[in-house]
């Protein structure tokens, strides 16, 4: 039996309405663990001043330098002894999800029973980078906890200046949209560089992302330092049964106005089936007995929306892979930034493939940690150094798909332009092959 | 002391030995999926297997209770699998279409909703707040408990034009996310500092160069090293406050919620684009922040009277222009929504298109 429950007005309002509360849940727990009676004491109070009373400090596991979240509390008496006691020390360990975020039950009631034993019985499923957050335990009782979730095949994540706990996307498991193997993707490049993970030694943090089209579910290109999206380069696919199957539920009036005419790049058009172009980079589908949907692949920017329109009657085509933006990021320093494209194809299904997104993934990393100022992300160290700097240095060609257009002022010096011609003969020569 | 035991480095770990077994049969081979009801999928493979999904919304922070009663649903309905998607909404995969409807019955006789997919309102996707973060200006679980009472009816069905995404966040430093609706916390007042701190806890340096405006500066305060600040120039980002708690940004009466229309991270249709600012100054009104909710109610329902199938909430006021969506939501137009950061330029109108 746990110690007396603190009033709790406020959070009490929490329980009410429809939505499943946590609050309800934190009460299940205090029944019997101290250290949520006082955590909801102490959250009543944040309540009612609006304050938070969380401090940081150190705390980790053997071995490591991260991944640890300390916290302990501010909220102290006048003689400086913490008001909530039991919630002294709450603090968070972050560990790495299996990628794509499937579990069976068997490892869920494993994580359950340690995080009782150990812990305060809360855990969030997931941070906004991916972590199982086991939120609230004392610091005697981190390495005992970590050791468990450690044995049952579970690592921790990444905090402070470091490599940090990354993201796919459903993808391959379950999505026709996939465009490569996000889980492998994921593991290959966290798992070759899970040193800078463990040992926060970069200028600040590095997030990567693994989504498997331009759908982006797991926000890789707003907030991922390097973001793979997975693309394609051939032709759309398409299934005239499926195609058809969805004009006899939406009829023309949707294909028109839903689908053809929200294509950002007029892209698409309806036509006399007897009309359809056999140009190179066009294909269609027939969706009545005589028109057809022809697409201008050419002028097709992969943006998924006719696909996620028409689903299995338009599909991603056959030779897939993926395109990598750099320096996404959320505010401090410049603002949020946007990835920027570094690489707009790069194919990704032999394992040479694969080792080649690796080494990509070490040459950024290295570029960044020997380059970026301290506390800077990706994003704000191309901002200052200028996107052209940043290529060289991670040894990567320059492409035309990597701006929206070329300079408009005259600000610059220009004085190389003869070599720079040079060299964009050679590269249109190597790639001619 | 006892012996060490070193860490297994194990890394992110393979999915494969937890999926569904559907799924892993039908890894990367999927051919179609549609939508039966609000909150079920239906994905077809290219050899004709089917699995079907149901998602539920979850409170993300979880009691053990909780999660075990999720596993006996799973264990009972959908083969002891489960997913979680980066909303955290928990998704139950079954092979056998008999199950998904006992499978939503139990979820909701044990009050979890089923919604969450396609043009729904999803679950928030939102920060640490007062429960866990060191630098909150308000909560985040307790935001979202909250507005999701209100939202109920637009998780559990689709009736928006495309689907929309919100995200909350804490202070100004948006872990939360760009989203269709953004609420984030924003501070109105430069830090107050207690002078008699900051040389015990703060690197100065370092928080001189945090700034992005440049308005601190090293200063001797009643004889003591300290720092002051140029509130003139102050934009009250709160940069300065993580490397130097006596510089408190937070103020119980100061800080308030502004709300942000338009982030897309999707690439369908338009380009990704960051959320916009359109309300601010509306008070931290712990525990149901109601003024939160009357402005983003407002927003939605307007968005889902106005705008045509598909369109995302930036795709909408793409085509309509913003003075419309001020006009329509009935929202104040200020001097704070013209943008005077760097690149600003680009925000503003260089051209005679004017709708009338
Ligand atoms: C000082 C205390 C802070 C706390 C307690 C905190 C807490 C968190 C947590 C719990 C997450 C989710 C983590 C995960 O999923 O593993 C997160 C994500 C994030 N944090 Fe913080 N944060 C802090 C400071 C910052 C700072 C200084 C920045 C500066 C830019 C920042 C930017 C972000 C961003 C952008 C994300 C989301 C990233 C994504 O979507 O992948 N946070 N934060
Ligand atoms: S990002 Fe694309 S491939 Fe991945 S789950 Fe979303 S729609 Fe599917
Ligand atoms: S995927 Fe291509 S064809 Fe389809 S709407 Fe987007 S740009 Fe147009
Ligand atoms: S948004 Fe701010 S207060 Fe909230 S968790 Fe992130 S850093 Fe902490
Ligand atoms: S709040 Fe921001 S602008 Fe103001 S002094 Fe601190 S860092 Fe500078």
């Amino acid at each position: 039996m746990a110690k007396k429950m603190h009033d709790t007005p406020m959070l009490d309002q929490l329980e009410s309405g429809p939505w499943p509360s946590f609050v309800t849940g934190l009460k299940r727990l205090a029944k019997d663990n101290d250290m949520m009676v006082d955590l909801m004491g102490q959250l009543e109070t944040s309540y009612r001043n609006t304050k938070g009373y969380w401090k940081g400090g150190t705390v980790g596991v053997f071995g490591y330098g991260g991944g640890v979240i300390p916290r302990f509390t501010e909220l102290k008496d006048e003689n400086e002894k913490p008001v909530f006691p039991a919630a002294a020390e709450f603090h968070t360990l972050r560990i790495q999800p299996p990628a794509g975020m499937h579990y069976n039950t068997d490892i869920l009631r494993k994580f359950c029973d340690t995080w009782e034993k150990h812990g305060s019985g809360l855990i969030a499923f997931h941070g906004q980078s991916g972590d199982i957050m086991f939120q609230g335990v004392t610091t005697a009782n981190v390495q005992p906890a970590f050791d468990e979730l450690n044995e049952m095949g579970f690592d921790m994540g990444g905090a402070g200046p470091a490599l940090r706990t990354s993201m796919s996307c459903v993808g391959a498991a379950r999505c026709e949209m996939s465009n490569y193997d996000e889980a492998k993707a994921l593991r290959t490049v966290i798992n070759s560089n899970i040193d800078d993970m463990h040992r926060p030694a970069l200028p600040y943090k590095f997030k990567f992302k693994f989504s498997g089209c331009a759908n982006d579910c797991v926000n890789a290109i707003q907030r991922s330092d390097m973001a793979v999206i997975g693309t394609w380069r051939d032709n759309i696919r398409v299934n005239e049964a499926l195609a058809k199957d969805y004009m006899a539920h939406h009829g023309m009036e949707k294909l028109v106005n839903d689908v053809i005419s929200r294509c950002p790049t007029k892209a698409l058009s309806l036509k006399n089936t007897s009309d359809v172009s056999k140009a190179d980079g066009f294909c269609s589908v027939a969706v009545t007995d005589t028109q057809s949907l022809e697409i201008d692949n050419h002028n097709c920017v992969r943006c998924m929306h006719c696909l996620n329109v028409m689903p299995g009657a338009l599909l991603p085509g056959m030779d897939k892979g993926a395109t990598i933006l750099v320096g996404g990021k959320s505010v401090l320093k410049i603002g949020a930034t946007m990835g920027t494209v570094v690489i707009p194809f790069m194919k990704l299904e032999s394992e040479e493939d694969f080792e080649a997104l690796s080494e990509l993934s070490r040459n950024i990393l290295d570029f960044f940690a020997e380059n970026a100022l301290e506390h800077e992300r990706t994003g704000e160290m191309i901002d200052r150094i200028g996107l052209v700097n940043f290529l060289e240095g991670v040894g990567l060609d320059i492409d035309a798909n990597m701006i929206l257009e070329p300079r408009s002022n005259p600000y610059a010096r220009m004085d190389g332009w003869d070599e720079e011609v040079a060299k964009a003969e050679e590269r249109k020569k190597k790639a001619a092959g | 002391m006892a012996e060490m035991r070193p860490p297994i480095e194990s890394g992110a770990p393979d999915p494969m030995q937890y999926m569904h077994p559907v799924m892993v049969k039908n890894y990367g081979k999927w051919a179609f999926h549609d939508h039966p009801k609000p909150g079920v999928l239906r994905h077809r493979a290219e050899n004709g297997d089917e699995i079907w999904t149901v998602k539920a919304g979850t409170q993300r922070q979880m009691d053990v209770y909780t999660i075990r009663l999720l596993c006996d649903i799973a264990d009972k309905f959908a083969d002891g699998h489960v997913r979680f998607t980066a909303r955290s909404n928990i998704e139950y995969m079954v092979s056998d279409p008999a199950k998904v409807e006992p499978l939503i019955k139990a979820l909701n006789d044990n009050g979890f909703p089923i919604g969450g997919t396609a043009n729904s309102v999803s679950m928030i996707s939102h920060t640490q707040g007062f429960l866990h973060c060191d630098i909150p200006g308000t909560d985040a679980s307790g935001v979202v408990k909250a507005l999701m009472d209100e939202l109920y009816d637009e998780f559990i069905n689709c009736e928006m034009p495309n689907r929309v995404k919100m995200s909350t966040s804490c202070c100004e430093i948006n872990c939360g996310g760009q989203a269709d609706i953004a609420i984030i916390m924003q501070h109105t007042k430069p830090p107050k500092i207690n002078h008699d701190l900051v040389a015990n806890v703060c690197e100065r340096p370092s928080v001189v160069a945090r700034c992005p405006v440049a308005a601190i500066r090293p200063a001797l305060v009643n004889g003591k090293p300290s720092l002051e600040v140029d509130e003139k120039k102050c934009i009250c980002c709160g940069a300065c406050y993580p490397p130097c708690p006596p510089m408190q940004i937070n103020d119980p009466e100061h800080s308030k919620l502004a709300i942000w229309v338009g982030g897309k991270n999707s690439n369908a249709r338009s380009r990704p684009t960051f959320h916009k600012l359109v309300v601010s100054g509306l008070p931290n009104n712990a525990p149901r922040w109601p003024e939160v909710a009357v402005v983003v109610k407002n927003i939605l329902s307007v968005y889902k009277a106005d705008a045509q199938p598909w369109e995302r909430m930036a795709d909408w006021i793409d085509r309509i222009g913003w003075p419309r969506f001020f006009e329509k939501t009935g929202l104040p137009f200020t001097k704070y929504h013209i943008d005077d950061w760097r690149g600003s330029r680009a925000t503003l109108n260089a051209s005679a298109h004017i709708r009338f």
